[in-house]
């Protein structure tokens, strides 16, 4: 009880010590967001085990290290670093230990109607724009992790698309983790408004340079208008011993599509949520992802669908790839309102257990609440299939390389279902490296 | 068109409505410890009896209403209950049924229930729980003969108490939640069976329950012991009459299968379920267990569930022996303003331990039908297996079904496998139906008798003719 | 010999929309029609008017059958006195068995003649010497209403329950589309073996192909909602070698 309380201490009397210096700080109305919600984080604290939405995941160990909530800025760190990891022909903004860096970054040649820039440097200059944007559609009370993003939101990426907008090129937001973050936490915020009839491609990168112990808090909001497009990839390729928390939450107009494909492979703990409110007739989503753990690797997903309009449709396949003393945690959540008619729902989520020591965890939900509806949801936990493998093995293929094939095969489902060749590409050449025999597998695929 | 048919369906009668005019003994509502040393004297209970109940009266205390389950109810107030209601005797207690009160008697004929002896013919032994105590039980010498014991539980404690001690709490222990922990200090009386080893029980045995008097709860307990090699099918039915205000039941049932037997418990709850605006009805809170102790044991739980205001029950099994068997087949219809929450828990422990769960929800006008299902293997279970199925069909735009499984899988060995599906009946098929001369009535009934019958062919026959009555429907697979 | 089927002036909405815009048409016991045209024209409206599917809203018109409104009738009324519709698209029944929904359709339409019921085995008789009419195997009885069906196997399905309920009308909606030769001179045979001196058939269709093996007596054009021409087999084998654009361009200069 006492640790507890400390902690909360811990985060309100950061909040007193940095309010003051985050931008916008002179906005009433900013001034009083942040304050409502370090009120509420410090009312409600870290989930606890009793919390339905954080069963399966432990934050004490977050809770415990009281991360400092003032970035490791002004880390030196050269374009050739992240080189690996820069989308060609996209436009990016790079962020470090959460920080954004310009001289890292590119947004020349920006067509009309496209505004991308750091959302800290906009609630300097004109934080007005970002009032009735920020905290549009986020639930502070169900999600404890936004409420203490709420409260230091500075750093991060503004996007706005003017209608009928069709952008070409894919965004890039990468975010840097260095060793020198190592202790510290950072809060960035991505803010995305797309307009009516307005198309575009939004990838966010998470990877680590060093094996810093830090703490990342992301929060990320999409409006999408009448008829809008927005393809959203998500690669979180943290360093092992960092802690990920991360959120996406969507709101949608009519006939509006988002189609997500989160893909996790890093960190020592990392939690995921996409909320999505099909709020007007016709919108669409997908939901896609893969998550890999092994080592002592917690990674939990949590999606939530709320279908409000008739004549929505979401579909959702999410497969987990769990080794060593691994554990992927999945729950799938599909609410269907009363006057949600004639709504088409699916949703699927496989988990391949690889060792004796793994576990997967998986709840997929339906609570609908009108009768003219179509859901079907499933689920499965397996192994791979033994006849397979003997099949390969048969077939000239040691043991070990049969079944790092079969679980790559397992997890191509996910991967070859993405359409930018450069993410699709990048993700082959992750997963093959973290399977054993994974050189010798690549001739194979 | 479709709506008129299915509000036909949904508008059924509640026939066991009826309250039997008798003289009852009644403690008067409350509950504090002097209320379970009351209960525990009047049954004569021994010391170590009355001990576990008030060990389980004080944990109890410490602990709060469950507020998880989705559904939606005022708090309960549990010093408005009377925890104990009797008929009243005119001896000591019945020998035989010729001196059961007639009115009894006459309430149990106005059900359905052969407790007379021309009832031979029907083949199923019978225990009669009226209120808090079992009032007759039928064929005890026949089943004597082989060895199995079949009596009310407050019997059991009399003849059977070394059985009770070895046994009792050790499936579903005092403080496992509020529910069970208030049933186990109060609990009145309820069914007891052992089947000897090596014994195939002869007959079906079934405990009909029946709630009469107002005001009261009704919390039986239910033990049931297979040893080695042996199997019985046992059955439940449940009514109540029709009242406004809400009444609690809490039962406990624990059932014990030791290395090869097998238990099959059968369900079928018509609890008054209140009235069409939401008016009255059951509370039914309650925990079912059954432990696979022994390697090759197997426990199979089907329920039908269409009574009862409010359901919240998991029918579980704990597969501790090697190659156990778990099964859970359930139909649950929630119409007018009913709320199920049920569903089952499958904990595999022993290796090669295979469990199968097909849940079956109807909801129909207001009702609210929800699945809730824990599959957990664990680490120790290496080949364990799970199938899952839940699907639900929806009868009209106000109701409501919802799908809560938890997958925890802890085996790489382990195989688990999960589907659910919803969905409505669509006027395709009715107008499909109609065009071959059905009525719309009977097209529904016919769908929805589809739905369910992969869960009622689980049921021993006259419960199957029971269960598809109250379902509304009329029997599929007559032909063929 | 008196009309079984009597349709004067017939105007149908879909959605609001006039799809049947004045249909006349007389069938007498024994006749076998063939209504033509092209996709669009109303014939499959047509087909669901006379089955009484919501939906199709009656604006002007009667229809009577064995000199009974039929309009006034539901639908299972209209199937028990002997109106049969062969569905375009059969739709599945998930967990009803085909032999179930068979003996309670038999068994409803011998409740409205006043004849008992028959038991299981009396019905499986019937069922089984009924089957070698359309060549389906036993196992179709014991599977799911048209679950998992193949489109040859569904409308022969449809042949089956006609075959079992004798009907005094039968509609056949397209049943010919989508067969191939082999399925379609099965559906064939067993419409042809039904034909008799007290029983008529609607035989709505796209294609002329399916009347090389029913052979009609009458052949009606159907177009934008009107019979616009009538004729015997002759018309059938002319709109074949000319399409409906003839017929069609006759009716606009008209």
């Amino acid at each position: 009880m006492n640790a507890v309380l400390q902690t909360h201490h811990h985060y309100a009397a950061e909040f007193e010590r940095n309010v003051a210096e985050l931008p916008g700080a002179g906005a009433d109305w900013l001034a009083e967001l942040r304050r409502g919600a370090i009120d509420r984080f410090a009312a409600h604290g870290f989930p606890g085990p009793r919390d339905e939405n954080w069963k399966y995941t432990r934050t004490a160990p977050i809770e415990r290290r009281n991360f400092t909530c003032r970035s490791a800025a002004g880390e030196p760190l050269g374009v050739d670093q992240i080189q690996d990891v820069l989308l060609p022909n996209a436009y990016q903004l790079v962020f470090v230990n959460g920080v954004y860096r310009a001289e890292l970054s590119n947004v020349s040649d920006m067509p009309a109607g496209v505004t991308l820039s750091s959302l800290a440097a906009v609630l300097q200059a004109s934080p007005a724009t970002l009032e009735g944007l920020l905290n549009r559609h986020v639930d502070q009370d169900r999600h404890p992790f936004a409420a203490l993003n709420t409260a230091f939101v500075g750093e991060g990426a503004f996007i706005a698309l003017a209608a009928n907008t069709m952008l070409e090129r894919p965004i890039q937001l990468l975010f840097v983790t260095t060793a020198a973050q190592d202790g510290h936490a950072a809060h960035p915020r991505v803010v995305v408004s797309a307009g009516d009839n307005s198309e575009a491609t939004l990838v966010e990168t998470h990877v680590g340079l060093g094996e810093a112990v830090s703490f990342t808090n992301l929060l990320t909001e999409v409006t999408l208008g009448r008829n809008a497009g927005l393809e959203y990839y998500r690669l979180q390729e943290e360093s092992v011993k960092a802690f990920h928390i991360s959120a996406v939450h969507v709101s949608q107009e009519a006939d509006s599509r988002f189609v997500s494909t989160a893909i996790s492979l890093g960190a020592v703990l990392s939690r995921h949520d996409i909320d999505v409110r099909l709020a007007v007739r016709g919108a669409q989503c997908s939901l896609n992802g893969l998550y890999m753990a092994a080592g002592r690797q917690h990674v939990d997903t949590h999606t939530r669908i709320d279908h409000m309009a008739p004549h929505c449709s979401s579909s959702e396949f999410y497969k987990g790839v769990l080794d060593g003393h691994g554990r992927g945690v999945f729950n799938g959540k599909v609410m269907v309102h009363p006057h949600a008619i004639k709504t088409d729902a699916r949703q699927q989520n496989q988990n391949l257990l690889l060792s004796l020591d793994a576990e997967a965890d998986t709840k997929p939900e339906l609570e609908i609440y009108n009768d003219d509806v179509k859901c079907a949801h499933g689920a499965t936990v397996g192994q791979l299939d033994a006849d397979a493998v003997f099949y390969l093995r048969s077939r000239g293929l040691d043991e070990t390389a049969s079944r790092g094939l079969l679980t790559y095969a397992f997890a191509a489902e996910i991967i070859n279902a993405i359409k930018l060749d450069a993410v699709r590409e990048h993700l082959r050449a992750v997963v093959l490296a973290r399977l054993p025999e994974g050189e010798h597998i690549k001739e194979l695929v | 068109m479709s709506k008129q048919s299915i509000d036909a369906l949904v508008k059924r009668e509640y026939t066991a409505g009826f309250v039997t005019d008798i003289e009852s003994d009644s403690l008067p509502p409350g509950l504090n410890e002097d209320v379970v040393r009351a209960i525990s004297a009047k049954k004569q209970e021994p010391e170590f009896l009355l001990n576990w109940r008030l060990e389980a009266f004080r944990h109890w205390l410490t602990m709060s209403e469950p507020r998880w389950a989705h559904v939606h109810y005022p708090p309960v107030d549990f010093q408005a209950i009377s925890y104990y209601s009797a008929p009243k005797a005119k001896t000591d207690g019945p020998k035989s049924l010729d001196e059961v009160d007639p009115e009894l008697l006459k309430t149990y004929e106005k059900l359905g229930i052969p407790l007379h002896e021309r009832a031979r013919l029907a083949g199923v032994a019978v225990d009669a729980v009226f209120d808090s105590v079992s009032v007759a039980t039928t064929f005890k010498d026949k089943l004597a003969e082989k060895g199995v014991i079949f009596c009310s539980f407050s019997e059991a404690v009399r003849e059977h108490p070394e059985l009770i001690e070895q046994y009792l709490g050790t499936v579903v222990p005092t403080g496992d939640n509020f529910y069970a922990a208030l049933n186990s200090a109060v609990f009145s009386d309820g069914s007891f069976v052992y089947v000897p080893k090596g014994v195939r029980c002869p007959m079906e045995l079934s405990t009909y329950f029946r709630i009469n008097a107002a005001n009261t709860g009704q919390f039986e307990r239910t033990l049931i012991i297979a040893d080695e090699g042996s199997y019985v099918s046992y059955l439940e039915g449940c009514t109540a009459p029709q009242r406004d205000e809400n009444q609690l039941h809490a039962a406990v049932v624990e059932l014990v299968t030791l290395k090869d037997a097998q238990i099959k418990y059968s369900t079928v709850q018509n609890w008054y379920p209140g009235d069409e605006q939401g008016r009255g009805g059951i509370y039914n809170f309650v925990t079912k267990r059954g432990h696979c102790r022994g390697a090759n044991s197997k426990i199979s739980w089907t329920q039908v569930e269409t009574g009862s205001a409010i359901t919240w029950k998991y029918p579980s099994c704990v597969l501790e022996g090697d190659n156990s068997v778990g099964e859970f087949y359930s139909v649950a219809l929630a119409n007018n303003y009913q709320q199920a929450d049920t569903g089952t828990k499958m904990i595999h422990i022993g290796k090669n331990t295979r469990s199968t769960i097909i849940s079956k929800g109807i909801s129909a006008g207001h009702g609210q039908n929800a699945y809730r299902g824990l599959v957990k293997i664990l680490k120790s279970a290496a080949g364990a297996r799970n199938y899952t199925q839940c699907d639900s069909l929806l009868l009209g735009e106000q109701c409501g079904a919802h799908t809560f499984p938890y997958i925890e899988t802890k085996n790489p060995t382990a195989q688990v496998e999960h589907e659910a599906t919803t969905s409505k009946i669509s006027d395709d098929q009715l107008f499909y139906c109609r065009q071959r001369g059905l009525s719309a009535e009977d097209a529904v009934s016919m769908i929805v008798n589809g739905f369910c019958k992969e869960v009622i062919k689980e049921l021993p026959m006259e419960f199957a003719v029971e269960a598809q009555n109250l379902l509304g429907v009329s029997l599929e697979g007559s032909v063929g | 010999m008196s009309d079984m089927l009597s349709i004067k002036n017939l105007h149908a909405n879909v959605d609001g929309k006039p799809i049947l815009k004045g249909i006349n048409l007389e069938i007498k016991a024994g006749e076998v029609h063939a209504i033509m045209g092209p996709n669009g024209s109303g014939k499959s409206t047509l087909a669901n008017v006379l089955a009484g599917r919501e939906g199709y809203d009656v604006t002007d018109g009667t229809v009577t059958f064995q000199g009974k409104n039929l309009l006034e009738m539901e639908p299972e009324e209209r199937a028990r006195a002997g109106v049969f519709l062969a569905f375009q698209y059969p739709v599945e029944i998930p967990g009803v068995s085909n032999v179930y929904l068979l003996k309670a359709a038999v068994n409803a339409a011998r409740k409205h003649r006043g004849l008992p019921e028959l038991d299981a085995m009396d019905f499986l008789t019937l069922v089984r010497e009924k089957m070698q009419l359309v060549k389906m195997d036993e196992q179709f009885l014991y599977r799911a209403v048209n679950e998992g069906f193949s489109g040859g196997e569904k409308k022969r399905n449809e042949i089956l329950q006609m075959a079992l309920l004798e009907p005094a009308l039968g509609v056949l909606d397209e049943t010919d589309s989508g067969l191939d030769i082999d399925a379609l001179k099965i559906v064939s045979d067993g419409v042809n073996a039904l034909r008799g001196k007290d029983r008529a058939f609607v035989l709505v269709t796209h294609y002329q192909r399916l009347l090389n093996y029913v052979v009609p007596d009458y052949v009606h054009v159907l177009a934008n909602g009107q019979i616009v021409k009538s004729g015997d087999r002759g018309l059938a084998l002319e709109l074949e070698k000319k399409g409906y654009g003839w017929i069609e361009g006759a009716t606009a200069r008209a």
